[in-house]
């Protein structure tokens, strides 16, 4: 009995291959992007983590300067000296072919024991490390990179490194990163002598942090993690839109079936049990056909969030795609899980199927009318939420419980609002006569909306996101262009081979041109984050094009009288320091904020002081790079001047235009998985609609039936049909509209700030949105095409079977 | 000698080779009898300078300043213990910063009848963390610390582990020692040597500081200060030192260097009065007589002693076996009783004795 109910049941998918073929899709698209997302986030765990064991700054507490400065490494001696065993570890970022690697310094003396340095033990020379030359460790692909530069000292290559790393002996990192006697921590031994001090007696100015305090980068990381998260799961819910449509339709069409079978006397418990068998069986065919698309889709997007991470965070990035167990096993469980979440309501149904019970074609309209209440009033209290979630949270989950609840609960109100607008009297010239057709398409529409509202329900949710996060992007490309042109002001960027040829250039330069300004900058710690400090002449260049977002009256000024410092944004909302207050760049080196200035797009938080206070201050200031003022025409004939008088490496002459081009192509890398993400779920919303209008389409023939007995033809029923799919979606797309503009609201002044450390005005495109309700209403179109196009075929007999057999 | 513990030496190996002990062997314990290349050499007729010698020597590539005591509680408890602090250069000479090619090394450690605990610093030279400076003489790595005034006459010596900590007062009664001929002391028959000279004579008084609380102690200690460029000889694999205190007042210094082509030893009696004799060649023999097995493998820790000249025969026995130093260059070091011809207390000092199988890994 049981392997002929089964045998019955199968027999549905034989019969509607194309049914199947929706379910497993849908299914395993949604695997797929949320196993994608996942595998992209854990590689970038595994990276961060893998850095943080190689560094070794795994499992140790620490000790860091509380002005977040670099300390001295007076200080790490007096702790020592006061008994504290404790090991100091200095950590910057240095230039390195066309990009920039990080250096960590240890004291291999007391340093403990390093998988990197276990690693390389059999293949270094006892004292090499500490030699004169010293040594870098580094993986294969920096290693050539360093080998590159005849000027480094040797390099062992441990595979153990994260990439873009370099570890070597504390002494030869500080020259390296011309930091002489500095130090960015210390890390606490656990064996610690009797009887020493307490820290706040010999290192007041030292904060001890927790071993289990994530690492820096892993905290700094974490927005856009979540954000990625949060992509995720929205595909995931839309890819579950597709399933439980499918199943519903399933359900609807086996009715008769079932029936059959607990009529026969199969058990309702057994029933259910081989629905369910059915449904699990389907979820792991899926969930491994996801796994696999997700692994390729993974696969695709890593590049761009190895370079977003880079490029926004300068954190080692996720170098290539390895398979995780707990990655397949999540992936199977959401499968898993998403198949029978969105199948729960068929299996109830099926679970209470009344065996004589009449077939229920209507039920789902005439459930609607109870639906829409409960639906309103769940969208609103969802969307009440949201808001609550922002005035008692704070920071990024606030953001996205916002963003949640309004996505969510915009999504429940949308066939309200839909029924709503569809019972809206028609505007009607006076004394026209009745359009019964037009009364019945609004009917019609009405009624299907129940059936549809999952479809379009997703399809609000992928356009609202389409044009939050486009309108977000765009926002961001025009601004950060605009403040390129104000920025970049020097027609012509000079780098120099060392400080000894820039001097000569400058010398050179100077008869010749409207202006020199030296780049020169060294990167230090301020406020416990790496900050790169310019040091600036007085030249009117700077407060004629440097746009302050906020500043004190004549900060130029007084930063030329060397009395404070101006800061970038991401520095100063990280730091939470803004004008007026107190940043320490080092030891006995402490400036009023004077004001703050944009820099989008930058890894690590800026700096800029007067030249004179930074020569004071730092040592090691290279003098090598200028930008040169100069009239746009000459700019040709003075690059070739140039190139005949030194002897200039590649690269080494860059126009403001290639600058910009550079700058640019590198924000649009950032995007690539935002965009990526965002056309995928905007296509499995157009899925959702195809399958959705499937699902309707075999409840559609006794409707349409008495309509074409009427006199009205196939044909035209059918673009009756695909115009009543594309009011439909534009409809939606119409209120998905203002969604969109909250959304983009919200991730420009709430996500970003958080995420990215920078607020962005807010700039509309209205070019986008009629490209997106163009998109939308083709794919209604089109999904409503493939259904209505069968209509077309229907032959006339079967029209009229309907009126024969009731089902 | 106290050719002690040379082990700091290799200070710059542990990061990268703790776990090769191959090649450290083929040049002698903690690569002692590598080349002295770029080093001073150790020369016979230099005369020793005080309070200069009291000071580093960073064109020699190693040197320790070396302090073991005796010691006795109120209720009669023996303790012994050791401070030592080593340097070892990397290349000759001194740089500002983490540039210096000096490293440092401390070990220190209260030994008793029932616990032997112990404990290791090292340090970068450079940048303060450790050294020795003169005007006042200061010998410190971290907080440990040796200190006094530049003719040693009296000391002040603190150190401390998780375990433990003393704090110590010394008093020096008699003049300093020089071992061999002036202070020049020939370690192998190729002519490896050190310049070596010791303080064999300190009262001592202060403070230990153990888990079972504060013990009131004191005793007599020594010190010995020593500085070479290459002490061994490439096939001497490790030593046995001896400083045995007599109930008498006189004093031996005597050590076996064990090599593949025969040992070597010498020694120096030192009289009640301080007056200093080096012995022949030969005239000291040493016999182990029993063996202990220490962190994997057999040390010995009972000795028979002679001097048939001076017509003593003495067993030297641990006060405890298990003196070990479980540190970067491990070896044993701890207190002895003497018995036999003539009585008394002294310290034992023991290098590179292998671990066999499967211990050799720790």
């Amino acid at each position: 009995m049981t392997g002929a109910a089964a045998l019955a049941l199968a027999s549905h998918w034989r019969r509607h291959p194309l049914q199947l073929f929706t379910l497993l899709a849908g299914l395993a698209l949604a695997t797929a992007l949320w196993s994608a997302v996942q595998a992209v986030n854990a590689e970038a765990r595994a990276a961060y983590a893998r850095a943080a064991e190689q560094l070794g700054a795994a499992g140790y507490d620490r000790l860091e300067s509380r002005s977040g400065a670099f300390m001295d490494v007076a200080a790490y001696v007096a702790l020592r000296r006061a008994g504290w065993q404790v090991t100091p570890v200095l950590e910057g970022r240095m230039r390195l072919g066309p990009d920039r690697v990080t250096v960590v310094g240890i004291d291999p003396l007391t340093h403990p024991s390093l998988p990197a340095l276990d690693e390389a033990a059999g293949r270094v020379q006892p004292g090499e490390l500490l030699g004169p030359r010293g040594l870098l460790l580094a993986d294969a692909g920096t290693a050539a990179r360093i080998r590159a530069r005849p000027d480094l000292p040797p390099v062992v290559e441990v595979e153990q490194i994260p990439p873009d790393t370099i570890i070597t002996d504390i002494g030869l990192a500080e020259r390296l990163l011309g930091l002489p006697g500095r130090v960015s921590r210390l890390l606490i031994l656990p064996d610690q002598p009797q009887g020493i001090p307490p820290l706040t007696e010999i290192a007041p100015a030292l904060e001890r942090i927790d071993a289990a305090a994530r690492s820096d980068m892993a905290r700094l990381t974490d927005s856009f993690q979540l954000n990625l998260t949060a992509f995720g799961l929205l595909s995931f819910a839309v890819g579950l839109f597709i399933v439980h449509g499918t199943t519903g339709l399933a359900f609807e069409q086996r009715r008769p079936v079932f029936r059959t079978l607990r009529a026969l006397g199969l058990p309702a418990r057994r029933l259910t049990v081989l629905a369910l068998a059915e449904m699990v069986l389907f979820a792991t065919l899926a969930g491994g056909a996801g796994l696999v698309l997700g692994y390729l889709v993974a696969a695709a997007l890593l590049p761009g969030v190895a370079a977003t991470l880079g490029g926004i965070y300068g954190v080692p990035a996720p170098g290539s795609l390895t398979l995780r167990p707990e990655w397949i096993a999540g992936g199977m469980g959401m499968s898993l899980a998403g198949a029978l979440l969105a199948g729960a309501q068929a299996l109830w149904r099926l679970r209470r199927l009344p065996i004589l019970a009449a077939p229920g074609q209507h039920a789902w309209g005439l459930a609607a009318a109870r639906t829409d209440l409960a639906l309103g009033a769940g969208g609103l209290a969802l969307i009440a939420a949201g808001g609550l979630a922002m005035v008692l949270l704070d920071g990024l989950i606030a953001g996205f419980a916002l963003l949640a609840g309004l996505m969510l609960g915009a999504a429940l109100l949308l066939p309200p609002i839909l029924g709503l607008i569809l019972r809206l009297p028609l505007p009607r010239r006076a004394g026209a006569p009745d359009d019964p057709l037009a009364e019945w398409f609004r009917a019609d529409m009405r009624a299907q909306l129940p059936g549809l509202s999952l479809a379009l329900m997703a399809l609000l949710l992928a356009l609202a996101a389409n044009i939050g996060v486009g309108t977000m992007v765009a926002s961001f490309r025009l601004t950060f262009t605009s403040w390129l042109d104000q920025r970049l002001v020097s027609e012509l960027y000079v780098t120099a081979r060392d400080d000894a040829q820039g001097a000569q250039i400058a010398r050179w330069l100077r008869p010749r041109v409207d202006a020199v300004l030296p780049i020169r900058a060294v990167e230090l710690r301020a406020a416990g984050q790496p900050v790169f400090v310019h040091g600036i002449i007085d030249h009117p260049v700077y407060r004629d094009n440097w746009p302050l977002l906020d500043a004190a009256p004549g900060a130029w000024e007084r930063l030329a009288r060397g009395e404070g410092v101006l800061i970038s944004e991401q520095l100063a909302r990280r730091s939470g320091k803004w004008t007026g207050a107190r940043l320490a760049l080092g030891p006995g080196w402490e400036r009023i904020v004077l004001g703050v200035y944009a820099d989008y797009g930058n890894p690590t938080g800026q700096a800029m002081v007067s030249m004179e206070d930074l020569l004071e201050h730092a040592r090691n200031v290279p003098n090598r790079r200028f930008g040169i003022r100069v009239a746009p025409e000459r700019v040709p004939e003075l690059i070739g001047a140039l190139r005949a008088a030194f002897d200039l490496p590649a690269g080494a002459l860059i126009d403001q235009a290639a600058l910009k081009a550079r700058s640019l192509e590198i924000f649009e890398r950032t995007f690539v998985i935002t965009g990526a993400l965002n056309i995928l779920t905007l296509g499995v919303a157009g899925f959702a609609i195809l399958t959705s209008l499937l699902t309707l389409w075999s409840m559609r023939l006794p409707q349409l039936a008495p309509l074409w007995a009427l006199g009205i033809t196939r044909r035209r029923l059918m673009r009756l049909e695909i115009l009543r799919s594309v009011a439909l979606a534009g409809l939606t797309a119409m209120l998905a509209l203002p969604l969109g503009l909250v959304l983009a609201r919200v991730l420009l002044s709430v996500i970003n700030v958080e995420a990215f450390g920078w607020r962005l005005p807010m700039h509309l495109f209205p070019l986008d949105w009629l490209r997106l309700l163009l998109l939308a209403l083709a794919a209604a179109a089109v999904a409503a095409a493939i259904p209505a196009r069968r209509l077309t075929g229907v032959p006339p007999s079967d029209l009229l079977k309907v009126f024969a057999n009731e089902r | 000698m106290n050719a002690r513990t040379l082990c700091a030496l290799m200070i710059a190996v542990l990061a990268l080779t703790v776990q090769t002990p191959e090649p450290a062997r083929a040049q002698g314990f903690a690569g002692l009898g590598a080349d002295a290349e770029g080093f001073a050499p150790v020369r016979p007729g230099v005369p020793l300078r005080f309070p200069a010698d009291h000071g580093p020597h960073p064109d020699f590539r190693i040197e320790w300043w070396y302090l073991t005591a005796n010691l006795t509680a109120a209720d009669g408890t023996e303790y012994g213990i050791q401070w030592t602090l080593f340097r070892n250069a990397l290349r000759p000479g001194e740089a500002e910063g983490w540039r210096s090619p000096q490293l440092w090394m401390g070990n220190a450690a209260v030994t008793s009848a029932r616990a032997h605990r112990f404990a290791e610093r090292r340090a970068r030279g450079g940048i303060g963390q450790a050294g020795v400076t003169l005007s006042p003489f200061t010998a410190w790595i971290d907080d440990w610390r040796m200190e006094g005034p530049d003719d040693l006459s009296r000391l002040r010596l603190r150190a401390s582990g998780s375990d433990f900590s003393y704090d110590l007062t010394l008093q020096a009664r008699g003049p300093l020692v020089l071992h061999g001929r002036q202070g020049y002391s020939v370690k192998s028959a190729q002519g490896q040597a050190s310049y070596y000279y010791s303080q064999p004579e300190y009262d001592v008084s202060g403070t230990l500081v153990l888990p079972e609380g504060r013990v009131e102690v004191t005793g007599k200690g020594w010190l010995d200060r020593e500085w070479s460029s290459q002490p061994l000889a490439g096939d001497q694999a490790g030593w046995d030192w001896f400083g045995l205190r007599l109930d008498s007042g006189e004093k031996l210094m005597a050590f076996r260097l064990r090599g593949a082509s025969g040992d070597f030893t010498a020694a120096t009696w030192i009289e009640a009065d301080g007056t200093a004799t080096a012995l022949a060649a030969g005239a000291f023999e040493v016999e182990p007589l029993e063996t202990a097995r220490v962190a994997g493998r057999e040390v010995p820790v009972r000795w028979r002693i002679r001097l048939p000249g001076r017509g003593l025969d003495v067993e030297a026995t641990a006060l405890n076996p298990q003196s070990w130093m479980g540190t970067s260059f491990p070896y044993w070091e701890g207190p002895v009783r003497i018995s036999g011809s003539h009585a008394g207390r002294g310290y034992l000092e023991m290098t590179g004795y292998e671990a066999r199988g499967a211990d050799a890994a720790r």
